[in-house]
């Protein structure tokens, strides 16, 4: 479904031009979940960016290529690239806070990609859809928040909504960029909850990243570990856990807080 | 309960005075705004003119409501011309950026360079004066303050996460502006708008008062105003009350723009 071949990323804003992702390259199928690790500046979020597409084209070239059920994204008109974003890429940012636009209210939110894709759905329809997507999201009282201004909801409920709008029209690939980070660890642990039911239900697939492995652990099968812009290792989750290859890799295990018993999921 | 809102509330009474006149100046005036009565010339207050005669002896209280409306009218139109075009300049460059942005916003601000009523006098030297060019030349001389504030205001939302989202959900440039971007500009946008419409009315008043505004023998407050000066000692109620109603409308909607910032 995704194939992502020998990508680079270079800014070209500054004098000398700064490669910030090089050779890296992705294959994902139909509801594979896969994570993607690394520290800070590694390049896991511009990856993730110019996977869904929101690369500005001017201030930065790319080559390789990212294949997408067969249409090439990098390259692919943009009215194509459009058709695609929202249907089937869907995406969940880090931070819930500014995620959500403060003057429309929720329902309106979540039926945005539903009123762009599916302009001949009725106004019905979008709602039965929108609240659908709601309740899949383990939202309480779906009637109430779907007619609540994002100022009015926390910030686990925040980011559920994030994933209903980023659902709505059942994409192939979900791109959670760091959605827990901005969350306390319980809450962090339902959203992965449901990452995992929604990945089992609908078949998406999803790209997790995240920099905290004891959450990649939890729900993907497959993992990429990324610093200063190239991939470090690759593997299966019990592979990667049991036997590091990598000095960084092993790094990254050996930084994750223990916890006498960690839960089960 | 929230504390009450003083500016607000003395605003809305302000204003709904003046819109109140100039509502009742469209269907009614005690008399004709331009008939001359020579018997009344320069009369005080009475009870038959309860504002007065000016030096033709036309009634001054029918001339305020006249004059109100056409002054009020003015204004509204500069600043709806005003904040369109300004909203569609600061929407694209503040949007887009990049080459288009640094063009047009130069040239805004050689327009900004200029003080708004000298801006409007070159542009009636050029128009002519009258009614119509006073809205187009007060209008062009509006757009540059609106552009730059709606401007700052779309860099500031355009890199929020929710409009990577709605572009994301597919949404194209046009929709993201105005559908997803606009409404954020609306707190900064509305007084801008209610302080700009201040700003028009004097410049409206000054512009009559310097005779290149509205034409005799229409009546606007400005007019009125500068037709009174030579009067000054010997009818002081000709000044007094096109200077009232100025005072009472550019104050009314400084309040309720003051008020509705507040909250």
């Amino acid at each position: 479904m995704l194939d992502v071949i020998d990508l680079n990323l270079e800014f070209h804003d500054h004098l000398v031009p700064e490669t910030v992702v090089h050779h890296f390259n992705l294959h994902m199928q139909e509801g594979d979940i896969v994570g993607l690790v690394g520290e800070s500046g590694s390049g896991k979020s511009m990856t993730a960016l110019a996977i869904a597409g929101l690369l500005r084209r001017h201030d930065m070239k790319k080559t390789g290529q990212i294949m997408f059920c067969g249409t090439d994204l990098l390259t692919c008109p943009r009215n194509q690239l459009r058709g695609y974003q929202g249907d089937d890429i869907g995406i969940v940012f880090q931070e819930p806070m500014t995620s959500l636009n403060p003057v429309y209210r929720i329902g309106w939110q979540v039926e945005e990609s539903l009123r762009i894709h599916r302009p001949s759905m009725s106004r019905e329809d979008r709602k039965e859809k929108a609240m659908e997507m709601l309740r899949a999201v383990e939202l309480p009282d779906p009637e109430r928040i779907y007619h609540s201004y994002p100022h009015e909801i926390s910030g686990g409920q925040r980011q559920r909504v994030m994933i209903a709008a980023a659902m709505i029209c059942d994409p192939k690939l979900l791109i959670a960029d760091e959605p827990t980070t901005a969350l306390d660890v319980t809450v962090q642990l339902a959203i992965v909850k449901l990452l995992k039911k929604l990945n089992r239900e609908k078949k998406t697939g999803i790209l997790f990243i995240s920099h905290d492995l004891s959450l990649v652990k939890r729900l993907c099968e497959r993992i990429v570990v990324m610093k200063d812009g190239g991939i470090v290792e690759e593997g299966s989750c019990d592979r990667i856990f049991k036997a590091p290859k990598e000095i960084y890799t092993q790094n990254l295990i050996a930084a994750i807080p223990r916890c006498e018993k960690p839960a089960e999921v | 309960m929230k504390r009450k809102n003083l500016n607000f509330i003395l605003g809305s009474i302000l204003t709904g005075i003046v819109l109140l006149v100039v509502l009742a100046g469209i269907f009614y005036t005690p008399y004709d705004p331009t008939a001359m009565d020579n018997a009344n010339k320069l009369s005080g207050v009475s009870l038959a003119h309860p504002f007065g005669c000016d030096n033709f002896g036309r009634d001054i209280l029918s001339r305020v409501m006249k004059g109100s409306g056409t002054t009020l009218f003015v204004a509204l139109s500069t600043v709806a011309i005003g904040t369109f075009f300004g909203v569609l300049l600061g929407a694209f460059t503040g949007y887009f950026g990049g080459l288009l942005d640094e063009v047009l916003m130069r040239i805004i601000d050689v327009v900004f360079a200029f003080p708004s009523i000298l801006l409007a006098l070159v542009f009636i030297s050029l128009l002519g004066p009258g009614k119509g060019n006073v809205i187009i030349s007060l209008g062009i001389a509006f757009i540059p303050s609106f552009a730059r504030i709606v401007r700052s205001e779309f860099i500031r939302c355009k890199n929020m996460d929710y409009v990577k989202l709605a572009r994301l959900a597919g949404a194209g440039h046009l929709r993201i502006m105005f559908v997803h971007i606009l409404p954020n500009t609306i707190s900064v946008l509305v007084p801008a708008v209610m302080i700009g419409f201040n700003n028009a009315v004097l410049a409206e008043a000054g512009m009559s008062y310097l005779g290149i505004g509205v034409q005799p023998p229409d009546a606007s407050l400005g007019r009125m105003l500068s037709e009174a000066q030579t009067y000054i000692f010997s009818a002081p109620g000709f000044a007094l009350f096109p200077g009232i109603f100025i005072v009472v409308m550019v104050l009314g909607f400084s309040l309720l723009a003051e008020g509705l910032k507040r909250d």
